[in-house]
């Protein structure tokens, strides 16, 4: 870790003008993802912004029948609310299947949609990374590549984003809401997260100098019909090979209307609108989920250690859209999958 | 001797951002202590208040030997900055027996043998006091789960299970 100096911002104008003021220093909220890659010296900023006294630490009622949730909630928090757990039981599920109960204790919000890829050849400064150091190359289309992505990727770049808690958040449609020096905006989770091109050092349409204040959730819920299926090397406390959010709106055997995303598989969270669409009208069954999937899955493309995932992936969303269908979601504690 | 390097007497000076005047409770005493901005809450309990119980394993969350209790919930003290955490109340393995008497679960990881070489079990005991006082997991697969922040290189898991149901179901033998 480099040397670095420390500030407490009082609010949301303060810490705007602190990293306006000073180009190498970053926010800290949890601190779980960032002083990782500070002690792996992949982020070196000189001076750290601590957001934590802030005030949007609330979860609250919108006048349009969802929640807004504040940027510095803890993931904890968030996945055990009622409110959440009610009416978003798909957001809960996918916050614990991620990480550890001491690491979700310590993660915020906002901080979980600016994860950074756990791509190895991002964390190993001893090799080539484009995300890293643009114009490096990338170590990892030609080296180990396992956990690597199998949709959207570019020459410049095979990482995946490695959030549960946004996969969900895709599929929800859920709203960023953000401020900056010229105001606040919102972002819609679609266009939140992007893909690499010939960026990949860029994750986000955040800008630097903006900060995350709340997420927003819409009030269609989806908790009747859903599931988050995450299949990874070991039950618990390991990032995804493939993840699926389920969710289905059904009246009498028909599908109303549907929405699936992905993680593990792309440098962000990957919707399909097509295959959404597909889903429409058709009766809730294996045949419209095979169909769905083979849409998704039409152009992906994977490397000498992943090309499992495709087919895994394939499996994964038939049998999450099942478990949604059913009403029986993926139990995030009980392993079997049914 | 030629072709061997010399030796300097003294690493050259470099000059490091002022440390920072920091107060927590930790364990239930008052502790002041100046810190640079980068020492994390792990080596601050270490390198500078000598309380070796919480033990350093990956340094990268990844492990959980690091587990402390701040304000009574469970955290990684590998990952948090010990300037974050000024005000805080911060409970390590140090200061679980109560009066010379071992805490339930201290007694029970011995009774349940819950431990071989003992390495992680300061943190498992500290995520289990976590994870009782949340009172969420009930069930043995939500134990599991719950605890799944936990590695045992030993491989323990059966007789950790058994010592955290023993202590939730009020007996710790």
């Amino acid at each position: 870790m480099i040397d670095f100096d420390y500030v407490r911002a009082s609010d949301v104008g303060d810490a705007l003008s602190q990293i306006t003021k000073h180009q190498a220093a970053k926010f800290i909220a949890g601190g779980t993802n960032l002083i990782d890659l500070m002690k792996e010296n992949v982020e070196q900023p000189t001076r750290l912004i601590d957001i934590t006294g802030l005030p949007l630490n609330e979860i609250q009622e919108t006048q349009t029948g969802g929640l807004k949730i504040g940027a510095l909630v803890p993931n904890s928090d968030l996945a055990y609310d009622q409110r959440i757990t009610r009416r978003y039981p798909l957001l809960a599920s996918a916050i614990l299947a991620g990480a550890s109960p001491q690491l979700r204790n310590m993660a915020s919000t906002g901080g979980n949609l600016l994860q950074r890829t756990r791509c190895l050849y991002f964390y190993d400064t001893a090799t080539p990374c484009n995300k890293r150091r643009p114009g490096s190359g990338c170590g990892a289309a030609e080296g180990f590549n396992r956990m690597n992505a199998i949709l959207g990727w570019s020459e410049s770049c095979i990482a995946v984003h490695p959030s549960d808690m946004c996969v969900a958040l895709s599929a929800l449609e859920a709203v960023v809401h953000v401020a900056g020096p010229k105001g606040e905006r919102a972002i819609k989770s679609a266009d939140f997260h992007r893909l690499p091109g010939d960026t990949p050092e860029i994750d986000t349409n955040l800008a630097r100098d903006e900060i995350i204040t709340a997420i927003e959730l819409p009030s269609e819920d989806f908790s009747r019909n859903y599931s988050y299926l995450k299949i990874r090397d070991r039950l618990s406390y390991a990032f995804a090979l493939v993840s699926v959010a389920a969710a289905l709106k059904i009246e009498a055997g028909a599908i109303k209307s549907a929405r699936l995303a992905l993680g593990g598989v792309a440098h962000k969270p990957w919707r399909a609108p097509d295959a959404e669409q597909g889903l429409v009208g058709e009766q809730a069954g294996r045949k419209a989920f095979c169909e769905a999937a083979d849409i998704i899955l039409q152009g992906a493309v994977g490397f000498a250690h992943n090309r499992f995932k495709i087919e895994l992936a394939r499996r994964a969303i038939v049998r999450a859209l099942e478990q949604a269908a059913a009403g029986t979601p993926q139990s995030q504690s009980v392993k079997v999958i049914v | 001797m030629q072709g061997r390097p010399q030796a300097t007497s003294h690493p050259p000076e470099r000059s490091l951002l002022p440390k920072l005047e920091i107060a927590f409770r930790v364990n239930g005493v008052e502790r002041r202590v100046a810190l640079r901005p980068w020492t994390t809450l792990l080596d601050a309990l270490r390198e500078h208040l000598d309380l070796t119980g919480t033990k350093k394993g990956c340094d990268h969350g990844q492990c959980g030997a690091c587990t402390v209790l701040i304000n009574g919930r469970r955290v990684l003290s590998c990952l948090t900055l010990a300037v974050m955490k000024d005000g805080a109340e911060i409970t390590t393995i140090e200061g679980l027996a109560q009066n010379g008497e071992l805490h339930p679960l201290q007694t029970a990881f011995i009774a349940h043998d819950g431990f071989q070489c003992g390495y992680c079990t300061p943190g498992q005991i500290c995520s289990a006091v976590g994870l009782i006082a949340e009172g969420r997991a009930k069930t043995s697969d939500e134990i599991r789960e719950s605890m799944s922040g936990n590695i045992c290189r030993c491989g323990c898991y059966p007789n950790i299970l058994a010592a955290i149901e023993a202590v939730m179901q009020g007996s710790e033998t």
